[in-house]
């Protein structure tokens, strides 16, 4: 007889083909899960998931969104990459993101009345560097003092968020703003220029194309990024390399916040044009789903992340036309993250019945 | 017979490429200590692994008290009175004593009969506890004591303890010993697994010797000495021997002098004033059994660790000890650790990859930080052609390689940029006879182009092989080195069981 519960056994081998599929696998379970969730909650399922992941992106508008969406996504879930391919796990994305946006939102600030070809591009710097200086915080703790990055990273987020709040109800609140608790709005060439007459999707499409483009390059050409694959895969290996990890922390921490603050700067000098308090749908704990369902790979990631931004549009139409909490979309979130773990760990383990006597 | 408690019979349990019990058969008494002595490698803990339910074996019997023995866990084993404490302990570092005592029991007991119970332990065998005190507090010998109560705590018939003194302080050995003799005396039975001679002969009643996977031999240890144990262990080595010593110059390139080294730490040997040369052309053997220092000494060597207390490493008339692996094969001096796989290799890459854990500044591999793939290439299939290594491309991941083929591909890595000295740690640990015979004659070969070679190795046989001097470490202390072509065996396995004479 064969005992009821089953245990993990390790696979000798992992199968490549399935470990391409696992993605899609994922999704798949995610949208079975969806229907039985909408068929308990009363809804025809077809209809349900038409009006989640259909009807938002069949306009040239609703495309345009997703790409707002997906935009920030993608950018700060390549960043996670360079933590992640080096088993950090940096979880502090949203802190980040809102470092960049304060340091790079503070210049706009600073220069409400000016309009030059400069403002922008002083801005984005900003913006990375506060990313990466709030990223170098846990990179310190982790190489000096050995605390574990996941906590430290994850609770900056919420030092960040309350000195955003702090900023936009007092020293940096709009003068004329009838006490709203929100900054100046930026001037004009403080924007991130729009693509298209009408859409709001923004110049800060291309910065994220763009550096998705030079990670690749990063990760498949150069020693740096086999240096981080390595440190990631056996810190061991990487030490007999002789490759400094200390040095690897810091720049996969800098080069993940810095992505993260562009991205929390592109969102309030794009769509948003201020600062106020809710800048981002958590944005930067979602990455962690784009990242990994994008199985770290640049061109995964483009996709995973165009998958995910559905999910806030989703639940956004969810809301109008079937009444159901937008809440919903987080839902569909986890699931995905639920299912790609549980794929995972199929790939790399059989489950094993023990004999029993 | 009734005084025998445990009849192992016919026991066989293969692995992959290796089989670890070849028909095991022996009787263990009861009310004694019975040792099982030998090297690394000789499957004494296959054998222990299939007592205690780790482990299925493939063919043979148990006999527990004249019946069937068959369990396929820990619990089982224990219920059916058989405990064992591992080498390396497995308690709740940050919960107390009391509390790791509590998590071990199967059974429901109220909190005073454990109390009562616990305190009736700790005085009968000699095992004083500060209930309250957290694990973290405690000293190796104080965290096997929790260990030993814990077993005890089920009542076992016998007792099995795997190395029990490899963490321990001389005190606490003394102290361990009047346990162990207290428990035979109540009528239980000890199986003490070791590769100390000194200890078999002063504790144990019965040995039993392993040697590859096979019993050599079952005796009283009443008329046995260091060096009749220390022979057997060990089996007939090589003695006709054609060791070629006209290639060596009398130039030392490589000089280890007075290394001292503290871990603190119960699982690491701290190294002892380690100095030894070696010269051009020379290969360089030290032997020993596993944690005795080795792999401490190991990443000494090769810069991986370069907190030294004391002493100094000097090549080609620098000081290198705190030179980091890199700048060490900036000198040309390469290095092979132990394990391949997450060390030497990463399985999870390329062959082709692989190659860039190991530059020397004459490959031209990388060019303003970008990887010259086809220099990577190149170097990976001319190793592959010239050490004839089995796999479908440089592009295969290194897991995908035999032992031995991976094996033979780093080292071929590592002899393909001609080093001035190989540093090399069990060379042939795990791997086909065919790849061993390979590599040893091409470390044979190297060392004859005038490369220096340090082999650190617990196979005697690879080491009487292929060295030219060889020296024994025990304990973190390394011998004086012998040369190999006359050196005796008995001599060498005495050093090894710790027995300096």
């Amino acid at each position: 007889m064969n005992s009821l519960f089953p245990s993990i056994a390790s696979r000798s081998q992992s199968s490549g083909l399935m470990n391409f599929f696992v993605p899609i696998i994922s999704i798949v379970l995610t949208l079975i899960t969806g229907s039985i969730i909408f068929i308990l909650l009363g809804f025809d399922p077809v209809y349900a998931l038409y009006t989640f992941f259909i009807s938002p992106i069949s306009s040239t508008y609703g495309i345009s969104e997703l790409f707002v969406k997906a935009t920030p996504l993608a950018l700060i879930a390549i960043g996670l990459s360079y933590c992640f391919k080096n088993n950090i796990y940096n979880i502090g994305a949203e802190g980040q993101l809102t470092m960049g946006a304060i340091f790079g939102g503070g210049i706009g600030i600073l220069f409400h009345d000016t309009n030059a070809f400069w403002l922008l591009p002083l801005m984005i710097f900003a913006g990375a560097i506060g990313g990466a200086l709030w990223g170098l915080i846990p990179a310190i703790l982790k190489t000096k003092f050995n605390t574990n990055e996941i906590l430290t990273s994850l609770m900056l987020v919420y030092v960040a968020l309350f000195i955003l709040d702090y900023l936009v109800v007092g020293p940096w609140k709009d003068p004329f703003g009838y006490s709203f608790p929100k900054s100046r709005p930026f001037s004009e060439s403080g924007r991130m220029p729009l693509l298209f007459d009408g859409l709001r999707v923004h110049f800060g499409l291309i910065i994220t194309l763009f550096l998705i483009f030079v990670s690749w390059f990063i990760f498949s050409k150069t020693i740096f990024g086999f240096q981080l694959k390595v440190s990631g895969y056996s810190p061991k290996a990487a030490r007999y390399a002789g490759f400094n990890q200390t040095t690897l922390v810091f720049f996969a921490f800098a080069i993940c916040g810095a992505f993260a603050g562009i991205a929390g700067l592109a969102e309030v000098s794009g769509p948003i044009g201020l600062l106020y308090r809710d800048i981002s749908p958590n944005y930067g704990f979602t990455a962690i789903i784009v990242a990994f369902l994008g199985r770290l790979h640049p061109i995964g990631i483009i996709f995973a992340s165009l998958v995910i931004a559905l999910t806030y549009l989703g639940a956004e139409d969810a809301q109008l036309f079937l009444q159901i909490p937008s809440a919903v979309g987080f839902i569909f979130q986890g699931l995905v993250l639920f299912y790609l773990l549980g794929a995972e760990l199929l790939i790399n383990y059989k489950l094993t019945y023990k004999k029993l006597l | 017979m009734s005084d025998t408690i445990l009849n192992i019979e016919n026991i066989t349990k293969s692995f992959p490429r290796v089989i670890a019990n070849k028909k095991v058969t022996f009787d263990i008494k009861k009310n004694a200590v019975h040792a099982i002595l030998g090297e690394n490698g000789a499957g004494k803990s296959t054998l222990v692994k299939i007592l205690y339910g780790l482990l299925e074996p493939d063919e043979g019997n148990i006999k527990l008290n004249n019946k069937d023995f068959k369990v396929n866990s820990p619990a089982e084993a224990r219920k059916q009175g058989i405990g064992m404490v591992f080498q390396h302990f497995s308690l709740f570092d940050s919960l107390s004593v009391k509390e790791n005592l509590i998590l071990g029991i199967d059974e429901k007991m109220t909190y005073s009969d454990l109390e009562n119970k616990l305190e009736n332990i700790s005085s009968r065998y000699n095992l004083p506890l500060d209930l309250d005190a957290p694990i973290t507090a405690l000293s190796a010998g104080e965290k096997q004591r929790v260990e030993i109560v814990r077993i005890l705590l089920q009542d076992p018939q016998i007792l099995i303890m795997d190395e029990p003194t490899s963490v321990l302080t001389p005190q606490e050995v003394e102290s361990l010993f009047v346990t162990l003799n207290a428990l035979v005396k109540e009528g239980r039975t000890i199986l003490y697994i070791t590769h100390k001679l000194e200890e078999v002969i002063s504790i144990c009643d019965t040995v039993t010797i392993m040697r590859s996977g096979e019993i050599i031999d079952t005796s009283s240890t009443a008329n046995q000495t260091a060096k009749t144990l220390a022979t057997k262990m060990l089996g007939q080595k090589l003695d006709d021997l054609k060791t070629n010593y006209e290639h060596i110059k009398d130039e030392v390139n490589f000089e280890v002098k007075n290394i001292s080294c503290d871990f603190n730490d119960p699982f690491l040997t701290d190294l002892k004033n380690i100095s030894f040369q070696v010269r051009v052309g020379e290969i360089y053997g030290i032997a020993g059994v596993a944690g005795n220092g080795q792999s401490e000494l190991m990443d000494i060597l090769t810069g991986e660790n370069i907190n030294i207390k004391s002493g100094s490493i000097t090549f080609d008339n620098k000081k290198i000890e705190k030179y980091g692996p890199q700048k060490r094969r900036d000198l040309s001096i390469s290095f092979v650790p132990e394990n391949r796989l997450g060390h030497s290799a990463v399985p999870e890459l390329s062959l082709s990859e692989n190659i860039l854990l190991s530059q020397f500044p004459k490959n031209n591999f990388i060019k303003n930080g970008i990887i010259l793939k086809n220099n990577v290439d190149d170097f990976a299939n001319n190793v592959i052609n010239e050490f004839k290594v089995i796999t479908p491309g440089n592009d295969a991941k290194a897991s995908s390689l035999s032992g031995g083929n991976l094996q033979k591909y780093v080292i071929g890595r590592e002899i393909s940029s001609k080093p001035k000295i190989l540093i090399i740690s069990h060379p042939t640990w795990g791997i086909d006879a065919g790849a061993e015979h390979s590599i040893r004659e091409s470390l044979i070969e190297l060392s004859q182009n005038g490369t220096s070679i340090i082999v650190i190795s617990q196979d005697l046989d690879e080491l009487i092989e292929i060295t030219h001097k060889i020296s024994v470490i025990y304990d973190g202390k390394l011998s004086k080195p012998f040369r190999t072509s006359e050196v005796e065996i008995e001599k060498l396995g005495l050093l090894m069981g710790g027995k300096n004479e």
